[in-house]
């Protein structure tokens, strides 16, 4: 049961939190995440935040990609 | 840049796809371990586009379809107890016991209800004093912090009609299992793990695959281009014989995990052997309730009269759980077995690889 979505944490109260999928709204529990803030992007599963989601590292995927473009100037 | 543009979608797909076949020239096999997995590659098309070169096989990754038939039976028992309430996530609906499912009980009459949280069994139980609620706690690492959280919050509020079947199991267990298993007969050159179990366990939960099987593995995401980019990572490994463990979904994954969530499972649970269908008894690999909390406990506080269970004749799902055969080799798949009347639980399972494979391919789309 990998089936989970983010969301942005909109509010908090205590180990309740408010976050917003695509513009709907849940009620949460942050009891897994207990460090998790408004405004901070976090995976729910089942009504729980398991895990936060940290920005992208963009470089690290140019990186691979550039990697990758390498490739077709040698075709 | 902007990752969410569809250019670079298409783009960064494209930049994989053809990395992938370059450096999957020669015959490998790649096991994915997550029904999510397995749906999502489906859904994304990504089977169709990877050179043939390329085995993409299925693992024991779906929880409900490695549990055996005694689970779904002792379900079925408890929904005909009066004045119970079973709460179960939906998917374990059409699961067939060996005579019935929970589906049929709920059509019978049973107060089956099908819950998004196990939160919500907690909320039923208040709600629902003069009966007894039962939650199936169905799932692997990603699941069981959320019931264990579900029965710490249950015993601070004092609640006493709340009970869980318990059938929690452990991913890395599993793993080591099938690479030592003596009749695995095809050689698996490196695995694709599941991002979410990972979130909660830490990449280090799955370092020994690297250290004592030397193979490589790629923690991977959910999204099409995660997909893409841990085979391309994993390709790459295995092609230059290297056997490292390798994070592509680090925007959620760390190496230690979810400590709050470890922490959790630690004190509700305890390791125990557990029955995987396909793989038989694995020591440490499954979760029981610890005796503190024992007053949860389904099967010791609320005993219910159980009887012998068969696993359904020419079944091949155990098959199926350990990539030796493909669905559609199952001589059941598309005919007697159907996701309208299955007769193993890989068929109904929102994450069975036979629901995935009828679904998406050999099924009504096949060209």
């Amino acid at each position: 049961m990998c089936l989970a979505v983010p969301a942005k944490v909109v509010s908090r109260e205590e180990f309740l939190a408010v976050v917003d999928v695509a513009g709907v709204t849940r009620n949460v529990s942050l009891m897994l995440l207990p460090h998790a803030k408004v405004g901070d992007f976090v995976m729910i599963h089942a009504g729980f935040a398991i895990e936060t989601v940290e920005e992208e590292e963009a470089g690290r995927i140019l990186e691979l990609l550039q990697e990758l473009a390498s490739y077709e100037h040698e075709r | 840049m902007n990752m969410k543009d569809s250019a670079y979608t298409k783009r960064a797909a494209g930049l994989l796809t053809e990395g992938i076949s370059r450096l999957g020239a020669k015959p490998m096999r790649i096991m994915e371990v997550c029904g999510t997995h397995t749906m999502s590659i489906f859904k994304a098309g990504i089977r169709r586009i990877l050179p043939e070169t390329i085995d993409l096989v299925s693992g024991p990754g779906c929880p409900v379809c490695v549990t055996a038939n005694d689970y779904l039976d002792a379900a079925v028992a408890y929904a005909r107890l009066p004045e119970s309430i079973i709460a179960t996530f939906g998917d374990m609906l059409k699961i067939p016991g060996s005579h019935s499912s929970l589906l049929a009980e709920k059509t019978a009459g049973a107060d089956i209800r099908v819950v998004y949280s196990p939160m919500d069994a907690l909320a039923l139980a208040a709600e629902n004093s003069g009966k007894q609620v039962i939650f199936l706690a169905v799932g692997f690492e990603t699941t069981a912090p959320l019931v264990a959280a579900t029965i710490l919050a249950a015993k601070k509020g004092g609640v006493s009609n709340l009970y869980f079947l318990t059938a929690h199991k452990l991913v890395p267990p599993a793993l080591a299992a099938l690479l030592k298993n003596p009749l695995q007969s095809k050689k698996i050159d490196g695995f694709l793990l599941p991002g979410h179990v990972c979130a909660i366990t830490g990449t280090k939960a799955f370092e020994f695959l690297s250290e004592e099987f030397k193979i490589p593995a790629v923690v991977t995401g959910f999204e099409p281009l995660d997909i893409l980019e841990g085979i391309y990572l994993l390709v790459k490994e295995i092609a230059a014989q290297e056997c490292r463990l390798l994070n592509q979904y680090s925007r959620v994954v760390k190496e230690n995990g979810n400590k709050d969530a470890c922490r959790m499972m630690a004190e509700v649970f305890r390791p125990a052997p557990s029955n995987w269908r396909g793989l038989g008894v694995i020591c440490h690999s499954g979760l029981v309730l610890k005796e503190e909390y024992g007053d949860f406990d389904a099967l010791s506080s609320l005993p219910v009269e159980l009887f012998a269970s068969v696993e359904p004749a020419g079944c091949r799902c155990g098959d199926v759980l350990t990539g030796s055969i493909r669905p559609p080799e199952c001589p059941l798949f598309g005919n007697k077995c159907l996701p309208e009347h299955p007769v193993g639980s890989c068929m109904v399972s929102t994450e069975g690889a036979c629901a995935a494979w009828y679904k998406y391919q050999a099924g009504r789309w096949q060209f």
